[in-house]
C-alpha cells in the first residue's frame, strides 16, 4: 500500500437514475427507502445568466447541480474553492453533433458546440456560475475517473492546505457511439473535502492504493448502476457515508488496483 | 514548493523530432508552419504538422491504441533517450512509484471523425474496427504511455483545453510532495483533427497566414501538433549541471467566458503571481517569459496586460507559437521543454513571423534569438473555460 492520504467530507451532492439528491440517495443507500430506478432527472440551472444557460447541455447541468448541492451549506465560499472535475468522457451529445457535421459536406460546426466540446466545459461554466477564480482541474481516467479525481482532490487538499470540491460525472452517449460505450444514463457525485475536521464534517477518509478488487454492492440494482456508469463507482463510499458506518470502502481504480478508503464517521 | 528536477525531457513538433532539430530551428528563427494539407481539410490556413506520424508503428500488442494521437505519443517517447531514462528510473524506484500525468485536448477524436464518415448506410452504425477506448477516449494517451513505458503507478489525463499540459506539472509536483509517487512522467500530446481546425475556424480565430503573435496585424492562431514529455524527480540528489528545475506552478480560473480571456488578464495574472510565490522568486528575477501568445487579438492583449502588471514591461519575452503553431493540449509541455532548452543552452528564443509589434502591447517582445544567461524563466498557458497555468523553471546551482 502507498502512504495514506486523509481528508474530511463536509458536503455531498448526488444525482443519478432514481437518485434525486443526497438526502434521497442517502436514504436509499442506508436501506431506509426502496431503490426505484427511473431516468436521471437533471434540474434547470438558475445560477447561470440566461445566455449561458441556453448554451449548456445535460452534462454541464449535471456537474453543476451536484457541485451546488455539495456546497449548499451557508458559509461555504464557492468563489475561493478549488475544484477537481473528473469525467470518463464529457459531453457525448455535443461530440455526436460535431462528428455528424464534420462527416457531412459543409463541415461548418457551431462555435458554441466547439467551445462546449472541451473536457473542462463544466469547470468553465462552474466558474461563470459561481465566480470561482480558484484553480480548477479537469481529469479523465476512463472507468477510474472517480478514483483519479478523488486522489487529485486529496493530494491538493493536503499540499495546498485547502478545501477542495470534487465533481465526478458521466452521461450517456447517443447512438452510434452508445453502442461502443454503453453508459445507460447520467450520474454525478460531488464531495466537499477539507484537510482538517470542521464542525459540520461528516466523516474522515483515509485513502491508500491497494491491489484488491473493488467492492460490490449487496443490492443488485445498485450494483448494476455502480458497474455501468463510471462516476457511480463511487457508490460503495457513498453507502458507507449514508450509513455512518466505520469501515473500508473499496473503490475501483486502475487495472489491478483499488482505492482502499477507510471511512470514520464524525458523529 | 520543493524544486523538482526535469531529469529527462524531449519534444517533437513541426520543428522536428527531439531536441536537436527543435533547438536548431529556434536558434535560426525558423518556422515549421506550412499551408494546410492535412487530411481532406479545405481551410485556407497554415498548420504545424509533424512529419511521418502516420508511418509511426506502435509496438506489437498495442493495436487497441492505434490512432494518430498515440502514434505521435510513441514517436515522441522514442526521442532523446526519454524512454530509456524512464525505464532506468523505474528500475531504481519501482514501476508503481512513477505516476503519469498527461495533457491532451482532443486525444484520438480524429478516429471518431473518420469513423462517422464510414457509418453504415441505413442503420448509422459505426464500422466494426472502431475502438472507442483505445483510440478516442480522452484517457487513451495516458493509458498508452503508461503501458508503453511499463509503469504501474497512478495515471490521469488532464484535459483543460490549452492549459492541459502545463497543469500536469502542477498535479505531478503535488503528488510527489504528498508521497503518492516518487517521480512522474508528465507531458502533452495533441494531434491535428477536424474538430479543432473547423472549430477554431467557426470562432474566426484561425489566421490565413502563419500566426503572428503580438503583431499589430495579428489575425488569429495557427494550429499545430506536438508530443512533449519530462521526467520529474525530487531535486535533492546531487544534480549534474546544467540541470533544469521546476521551481513553481500557479493555476487559476477566469470565471469570465467560455472562449474569451478576461480582458484585463485577471486569471492570467493570478496564475503568474502564484507561480512566482511558489518559486520564492521576485518578478525581477524572471529572465525570460514564454508567452501563451496565440496570435489572436484578445489573447495577446489580455496576456500583455497581465504580464506588465505582474512582471513589468522590461522582461524579455516571446511566443514560440509562430514557429510551432498552437499545439493546444500539448502546448504547455512543449513550451516548458522549450524553456528547459533555453535554460540549458542560454538561449533566448525569438518569436518568428512577427514583423510590426503592436504598440498597444506593453511588453519587451524578442524577435531575434540570442544567447544570454538565463537563471529563471516563466511559461504561460491559458485555455478555454478560463483555465490558466503558469510555470517557473530554473537552472540548478
Amino acid at each position: 500500500m502507498s502512504a495514506p492520504l486523509t481528508a474530511w467530507v463536509e458536503g455531498v451532492g448526488v444525482l443519478g437514475p432514481g437518485l434525486r439528491n443526497w438526502p434521497n440517495a442517502s436514504a436509499v443507500l442506508a436501506g431506509g427507502a426502496p431503490y426505484e430506478v427511473s431516468p436521471t432527472s437533471i434540474p434547470a440551472l438558475e445560477c447561470l445568466p440566461p445566455a449561458e444557460r441556453r448554451r449548456t447541455g445535460k452534462v454541464v447541468r449535471l456537474a453543476l447541480a451536484v457541485g451546488l448541492e455539495a456546497t449548499a451549506r451557508e458559509g461555504t465560499e464557492r468563489a475561493t474553492l478549488p475544484a477537481v472535475f473528473s469525467s470518463s468522457g464529457g459531453d457525448g451529445e455535443n461530440l455526436h453533433e460535431i462528428c455528424q457535421v464534420l462527416a457531412s459536406a459543409d463541415r461548418q460546426i457551431s462555435p458554441t458546440r466547439f467551445h462546449n466540446s472541451v473536457h473542462n466545459a463544466s469547470s468553465g461554466y462552474w466558474g461563470i456560475a459561481t465566480g470561482a477564480t480558484a484553480p480548477s482541474n479537469a481529469l479523465c481516467a476512463y472507468d477510474a475517473s472517480f478514483a483519479a479525481g478523488l486522489l487529485e482532490a486529496l493530494v491538493q487538499a493536503r499540499i495546498d492546505e485547502t478545501a477542495v470540491l470534487l465533481i465526478a460525472y458521466d452521461a450517456d452517449y447517443p447512438q452510434p457511439i452508445r453502442s461502443v460505450r454503453p453508459i445507460p444514463d447520467a450520474f454525478g457525485v460531488a464531495l466537499l473535502l477539507t484537510p482538517a475536521a470542521r464542525p459540520h464534517s461528516l466523516a474522515r477518509l483515509t485513502v491508500q492504493l491497494c491491489a484488491a478488487p473493488p467492492e460490490r454492492l449487496p443490492d443488485a440494482q445498485l450494483e448494476a448502476l455502480r458497474a455501468q456508469i463510471p462516476a457511480a463507482r463511487s457508490l460503495p463510499l457513498l453507502r458507507r457515508l449514508a450509513r455512518s458506518e466505520a469501515g473500508a470502502a473499496m473503490i475501483e481504480y486502475q487495472e489491478r488496483q483499488s482505492l482502499h478508503i477507510e471511512v470514520s464517521p464524525c458523529h | 514548493m520543493k524544486p523538482l528536477a526535469l531529469s529527462a525531457f524531449t519534444a517533437s513538433s513541426c520543428l522536428g523530432r527531439g531536441l536537436d532539430p527543435t533547438l536548431a530551428a529556434l536558434e535560426a528563427g525558423r518556422t515549421g508552419l506550412k499551408p494546410c494539407a492535412f487530411e481532406t481539410v479545405t481551410l485556407e490556413t497554415f498548420v504545424g504538422e509533424v512529419a511521418g506520424v502516420d508511418e509511426e508503428r506502435l509496438p506489437a500488442g498495442f493495436a487497441e491504441f492505434e490512432c494518430r494521437n498515440n502514434r505521435l505519443a510513441h514517436l515522441g517517447l522514442r526521442q532523446d533517450g526519454f524512454e530509456e531514462a524512464v525505464r532506468a528510473a523505474a528500475a531504481r524506484l519501482g514501476r508503481a512509484r512513477i505516476g503519469v500525468w498527461l495533457g491532451t485536448s482532443t486525444s484520438g477524436i480524429l478516429e471518431t471523425e473518420l469513423a462517422y464518415r464510414r457509418r453504415a448506410p441505413g442503420t448509422g452504425a459505426l464500422p466494426g474496427d472502431f475502438r472507442y477506448r483505445g483510440a478516442h477516449n480522452t484517457f487513451s494517451v495516458a493509458a498508452f504511455v503508461q503501458r508503453a513505458l511499463g509503469l504501474e503507478g497512478p495515471a490521469a489525463v488532464i484535459s483543460s483545453a490549452c492549459s492541459s499540459s502545463a497543469k500536469v506539472f502542477a498535479s505531478a509536483r503535488r503528488a510527489i510532495e504528498a508521497g503518492l509517487v516518487d517521480a512522474a512522467v508528465v507531458g502533452g500530446v495533441d494531434s491535428l483533427c477536424l474538430t479543432t481546425l473547423y472549430g477554431f475556424h467557426s470562432l474566426q480565430l484561425v489566421a490565413r497566414t502563419p500566426c503572428r503573435p503580438f503583431d499589430a496585424e495579428r489575425d488569429g492562431l495557427s494550429i499545430g501538433e506536438a508530443a512533449a514529455f519530462a521526467l520529474l524527480e525530487p531535486a535533492d540528489q546531487k544534480l549534474t549541471a546544467p540541470a533544469v528545475l521546476l521551481l513553481g506552478t500557479g493555476e487559476s480560473s477566469d470565471a469570465w467566458h467560455m472562449s474569451a480571456p478576461h480582458p484585463e488578464g485577471r486569471g492570467a495574472g493570478a496564475a503568474m503571481r502564484q507561480a512566482l510565490a511558489a518559486a520564492s522568486l521576485d518578478a525581477g528575477e524572471i529572465d525570460y517569459i514564454n508567452f501563451h501568445g496565440t496570435g489572436t487579438a484578445s489573447n495577446d492583449a489580455a496576456e500583455a496586460r497581465a504580464v506588465a502588471a505582474v512582471l513589468g514591461t522590461s522582461v524579455p519575452g516571446s511566443s514560440t507559437k509562430g514557429a510551432t503553431g498552437h499545439t493546444l493540449g500539448a502546448a504547455g509541455a512543449l513550451e516548458a521543454v522549450i524553456c528547459a532548452l533555453a535554460l540549458r543552452q542560454g538561449l533566448l528564443p525569438g518569436g518568428v513571423n512577427t514583423s510590426s509589434l503592436d504598440p498597444q502591447l506593453p511588453v519587451n517582445y524578442v524577435r531575434e534569438s540570442r544567447h544570454a544567461r538565463l537563471d529563471a524563466v516563466m511559461s504561460n498557458s491559458f485555455g478555454f473555460g478560463g483555465s490558466n497555468c503558469s510555470l517557473v523553471l530554473g537552472k540548478a546551482g
